[in-house]
């Protein structure tokens, strides 16, 4: 395989689907931890529960626009509950708190016991037709693209173009919501808890809706990975997808509007660019360890970012050095 | 200093016996029975107390007095064990921190809590008060907060005037120098319109030039109105500007009354001699 | 699943076949002798009356074994082994029967294969004497006995189906299982409540260091060294590992005064780094212990342990008694339960604070590899292990107050039994997530943990 190819396969990752779902999740991680500084470990979590609750509505027959509600609506419940024991609490406590919580729902979905409604470890699947997501394609079909290597289906530039528009109309709102007093008192809080409630912010709640309404920006991210996949399996809604999402955030700028977006195109570029490196190799190295290869990049990539560039792409160097105190 | 006139409420005071726990004919604040234990440890425990309005009312004592704790408990930051005190004639104890503010008593921090990164403008709007635009669904929809926040930034600029921040209005609070930020976050206690300013230890590690000026905008304030309870524990800082100071040791009020009383107080003078010489540390962190 | 769940039953008769096989072109030292799955519930006692050993069956067979599969069908009856004598084993391979036999006196049986592969190994019912019985009809057939190089065994279940009953000794044993948990869990996250205490940093690649501490031990382990001389080799590593972490990570970020959640996600990379790169350089595949195999349950009152268990519980309590002592009553202890209380203070009456602090990283980075092993020897080594124990590790410092190392000890322990016991009463899928809620319940009623103090402001 040519380099060129392997540069346009990435490409083609990044600024597709894959790359507008990451965004779409990663903006509502971006409310939690760049502007409102709360620790949410287990984001993951809002995401499992927006896609099973599409894929378990799409299972019962019922349509897509029930899934979202029924997703959106069991990740409220959830940022309810986990919010309102722990955001009185110091940081620490909703960090353990969120990721034991991600982990619990996930184990509960895959568990034996939990089949007939997750359908356990194997998930639910081909439920493609009965979503009816690419009905309502206007693109006909076929392939688009330049050359061999950076091709569309009509398929994936449907679901492409349903989701960059979601990430675009989300990014927008949150652009209104920050730059409002709303987002001032969040950003406040990020620098200060005790200074917000000194001048008389109700802090609990403040931090209630930005953890609520983020989480809710994850978990139709999780609906639409669903939509595109016709299936949910338990495996994927793992800790280190939320840590993926940390790296998305801090690399596009925590705190910035379009970082996230700006983010998620960076990192699948540069993770698929590894990845086509590391699968042509003058030696041999397995899918496993390529894979396991990946995630350490990824690792290495989230400390160095912290470390030597915390403000990631779009945020601003003085603004960095001013969280110094 | 701008110390010559005096209110009534100063000369009200005049007539107020020097004792512990004594009625005050105007009080904006009154605390009763307040006690606060750690462990074992009993931090505080005041009888009575009523801090007069209108006037600079000093809270003093040694390191480990209690003084920062019965603060802490007043405005919110803490909760007592037992107790009750009552703010502008409503009562105040088990009322949260953000819902006092609310009513009207802001509080400082002994260090500084300026809002890093965010910028001196920001710092000072968001104290600003109505704020239609924080509620979530408003905030959205700017044309129903954009006048209230066009008068938000007048009034911002007018305080930063006067505290000689307006040249700093875009830098983040961050770069700003220790004093400053003092000054940052006395202008922004005043965004809120208060009636009761609680001031930590509004003066430690500050130095001599900017102790001056803050002593001049905190007098000011008692001039508009305002009434002010500060925690310190410089005698020099209390001589000069209170108007009644309040004396704790050992988590208990040892002694109350004017400056001139408080200077011969027995009580006290052990209080001070006894127990610590070094009220140019940094104090406790409690 | 199935065969460690139905060997669960201790009082059963028991039944006993071992089934090996044998395979002529390989030295008998190439061999790996296999030791039948550790045998929940059999008790050590059955379990060697019914013991059968490949010399035996040489010996029953009177003379070398080809390529076979060959075992003895035993059941204790009345406390005594008995054969049986007559029964028909059938194997077959994709359907295909390949050939049978039936058993001797000595309730031995040899069935001639061509080779490697996949086969079914089927015990007919009806052919089994008087007094025996299958445990579970459905187990009649062993339908994927897969024969390699080697020897290898599989069961069939004799004795009488009592398997949905428990009795004290169930729950004792599985009590005891967790307190065994939770005291590996003690002394693997004691390290990281205290780097809490003294730093404030809760770092996620604690789970690594409890990897690291497990793989180490291996390594020197496979290297020839015994088990338990290898242990202290992997503290040595372990606290290695701990003073490199601090000197190279968390030392300058320190200095540079790093916030605290920016801090949690340096640890979050690192963890995410780490622990790929050991999937990559030790394999994804799970290790074992030497000192692992040849464990049989013994009956200690009611409780029926390993030796192992015996001994990694003497191990972490006597740890963690040290630890007490030595957080209670030495300088060093006293030094770091000042620089928990307050840093600033600390530094200001003498105490060189940095200094405590790697030192704690030294203390942390031994016992999280001392944990990382002794969970290794219970289960085994694997490149993810720490990672799986680190929820458990969270929220057992969560659960006895953040910071307090006391506290710590208690929260593993009622996280291991917890998560032990409740097995017993609801499906084992679920043992984990009932640990967690246990977590949130106990945060709704008492955030500050059993052990915590309120908190305070300002």
């Amino acid at each position: 395989m040519s380099w060129l190819s392997i540069l346009a396969l990435a490409l083609q990752t990044a600024i597709g689907f894959q790359g507008a779902s990451y965004a779409l999740a990663a903006a509502g991680l971006n409310l939690h931890f760049g502007y409102t500084g709360l620790s949410n470990f287990g984001h993951v979590g809002f995401l499992l529960v927006g896609a099973y609750g599409m894929a378990i509505s799409a299972d019962q027959g019922w349509s897509i626009w029930v899934g979202f509600g029924v997703g959106i609506a069991a990740s409220v419940v959830l940022g309810l509950l986990l919010g309102i024991p722990t955001l009185r609490l110091r940081g620490d406590y909703l960090a353990i708190v969120t990721i034991a919580s991600a982990e619990i729902l996930r184990l509960v979905a895959n568990a034996r016991p939990s089949e007939p409604l997750t359908g356990g470890s194997r998930g639910i699947g081909s439920l493609t037709s009965r979503l009816g997501f690419f009905d309502p394609s206007f693109i006909p079909e076929g392939t688009y693209g330049v050359g061999k290597s950076f091709v569309f289906t009509d398929r994936q530039l449907w679901a492409m173009l349903v989701c960059w528009g979601l990430v675009l109309v989300v990014t927008l709102l949150l652009r209104g919501l920050v730059r409002s007093p709303w987002g001032r008192v969040l950003r406040a809080i990020r620098e200060d808890e005790d200074a917000a409630r000194a001048l008389g912010k109700n802090v609990v709640v403040f931090k209630l809706q930005s953890f609520v309404l983020g989480g809710a920006i994850g978990a139709l991210a999780g609906a639409l990975i669903v939509l595109n996949a016709g299936s949910v399996s338990p495996t994927r809604w793992i800790a280190p997808f939320t840590f993926a999402l940390y790296t998305v955030v801090i690399l596009g700028g925590a705190g910035t509007v379009w970082g996230p977006i700006v983010g998620a195109v960076v990192y699948w570029f540069v993770l698929d660019l590894a990845d086509g490196v590391l699968n042509n190799l003058w030696f041999d190295v397995s899918d496993t360890s390529a894979g396991a290869i990946r995630l350490a990049i990824m690792g290495v990539g989230l400390m160095a970012l912290m470390v030597f560039r915390p403000q990631g792409i779009l945020g601003s160097k003085k603004e960095m050095l001013a969280s110094g105190r | 200093m701008a110390a010559e006139l005096r209110t009534d409420a100063m000369a009200a005071l005049d007539l107020v016996e020097a004792t512990v726990g004594v009625a005050k004919p105007d009080s904006i604040l009154v605390a009763d029975d307040v006690t606060r234990r750690y462990g074992g440890l009993t931090a505080v425990e005041v009888d009575h107390l009523e801090v007069p309005r209108g006037v600079i009312t000093a809270l003093i004592g040694p390191n480990g007095a209690g003084k920062t704790t019965f603060f802490n408990l007043l405005c919110g930051f803490d909760r007592a064990d037992t107790g009750s005190w009552s703010f502008d004639g409503q009562r105040a104890d088990g009322a949260k921190a953000h819902v006092l503010a609310q009513r009207g008593m802001v509080r400082t921090f002994q260090l500084t809590k300026t809002l890093g990164r965010m910028t001196v403008l920001d710092n000072m709007l968001l104290a600003g008060r109505p704020q239609g635009g924080e509620h979530l669904l408003r905030a959205l929809w700017r044309g129903s907060w954009r006048q209230q926040e066009a008068d938000h930034v007048t009034k911002a600029y007018d305080l930063l005037a006067r505290f000689k921040l307006d040249k700093l209005t875009d830098e983040y609070a961050a770069g700003l120098s220790g004093g400053q930020r003092k000054l940052l976050e006395m202008a922004r206690a005043l965004m809120t319109d208060p009636s009761l300013v609680m001031l930590d230890e509004p003066m430690a590690g500050v130095n001599p030039a900017l102790t001056q000026s803050l002593l001049g905008h905190v007098t000011a304030l008692r001039d508009e109105g305002m009434s002010i309870l500060f925690v310190e524990h410089d005698m020099d800082v209390i001589m000069t500007i209170s108007d009644w100071v309040v004396c704790m040791a050992g988590g208990r009020i040892i002694a109350e009354g004017r400056p001139a009383d408080i200077a011969g107080n027995a009580a006290v003078i052990e209080a001070y001699l006894g127990i610590d010489h070094g009220a140019s540390t940094t104090g406790t962190i409690s | 699943m199935d065969l460690a769940r139905s060997l669960r039953n201790p009082r059963v008769l028991l039944l006993l076949l071992a089934l090996g096989v044998l395979w002529p072109g390989t030295a008998a030292g190439a061999q790996t002798p296999t030791t039948k799955p550790a045998a929940d519930g059999v008790t050590a006692a059955d379990e060697a009356k019914c013991k059968f050993t490949k010399q035996e069956a040489i010996e029953a067979n009177g003379g070398p074994l080809g390529p076979s599969i060959w075992g003895r069908l035993c059941q204790v009856i009345d406390g005594k082994a008995t054969f049986a004598k007559g029964a028909t084993i059938t194997v077959s391979q994709g359907g295909k029967e390949i050939a049978d036999d039936t058993t001797g006196a000595d309730g031995v049986f040899v069935v001639t294969i061509p080779g490697n592969g996949t086969y079914q190994v089927a015990l007919d019912p009806k052919t089994l004497p008087k007094g025996f019985s299958l445990t579970d009809e459905d187990r009649a057939v062993l339908s994927n006995v897969q024969v390699n190089l080697g020897d290898q065994q599989s069961t069939f279940r004799l004795g009488e189906d009592d398997r949905g009953q428990r009795d004290l000794s169930d729950y004792a044993t599985t009590v005891a299982k967790g307190v065994r948990l939770g005291l590996i869990l003690a002394v693997a996250a004691v390290g990281l409540s205290l780097v809490y205490g003294v730093t404030g940093l809760t770092n996620f690649a604690h789970a690594e260091l409890v990897t690291w501490g497990a793989i180490a031990t291996y390594l020197a382990n496979s290297a020839g060294v015994p088990f338990w001389l290898a242990v202290p080799i992997g503290m040595v590593a372990g606290a290695v590992a701990g003073l490199a972490n601090d000197r190279a990570i968390w030392a300058p970020l320190r200095k540079r005064r790093m916030a605290l959640l920016s801090m949690m996600v340096v640890s979050i990379g690192l963890s995410t780094a780490v622990r790929n790169l050991f999937q990559v350089a030790y394999g994804p595949a799970g290790k074992r212990y030497t000192a692992a195999s040849g464990q049989l349950e013994r009956s200690y009152g009611p409780f029926r342990l390993t030796p192992n268990d015996v001994i990694i519980m003497v191990i972490c309590v006597a740890v963690l008694i040290g630890m007490t002592v030595l957080l209670r009553s030495t300088r060093l202890g006293t030094a770091i339960r000042a620089v928990a209380d307050n840093a600033d203070l600390a530094a200001s009456s003498g105490i060189a604070v940095d200094r405590i602090i790697t030192t704690v990283w030294v203390i942390c980075g031994a016992l999280a590899a001392l944990g990382g092993t002794l969970y290794g020897l219970t289960i085994n080594v694997k490149f993810d292990m720490g990672f799986v124990l680190l929820l458990s590790m969270f929220a057992a410092i969560v659960l006895g107050g953040l910071g307090n190392a006391y506290g710590a000890v208690l929260g593993a322990l009622v996280i291991g039994v917890v998560q032990e016991t409740s097995g017993l009463f609801i499906d084992t899928a679920y043992k984990f997530v009932v640990a967690l809620l246990v977590l949130i319940l106990v945060l709704l009623v008492r955030p500050q943990g059993i052990l915590g103090q309120r908190e305070r402001f300002g």
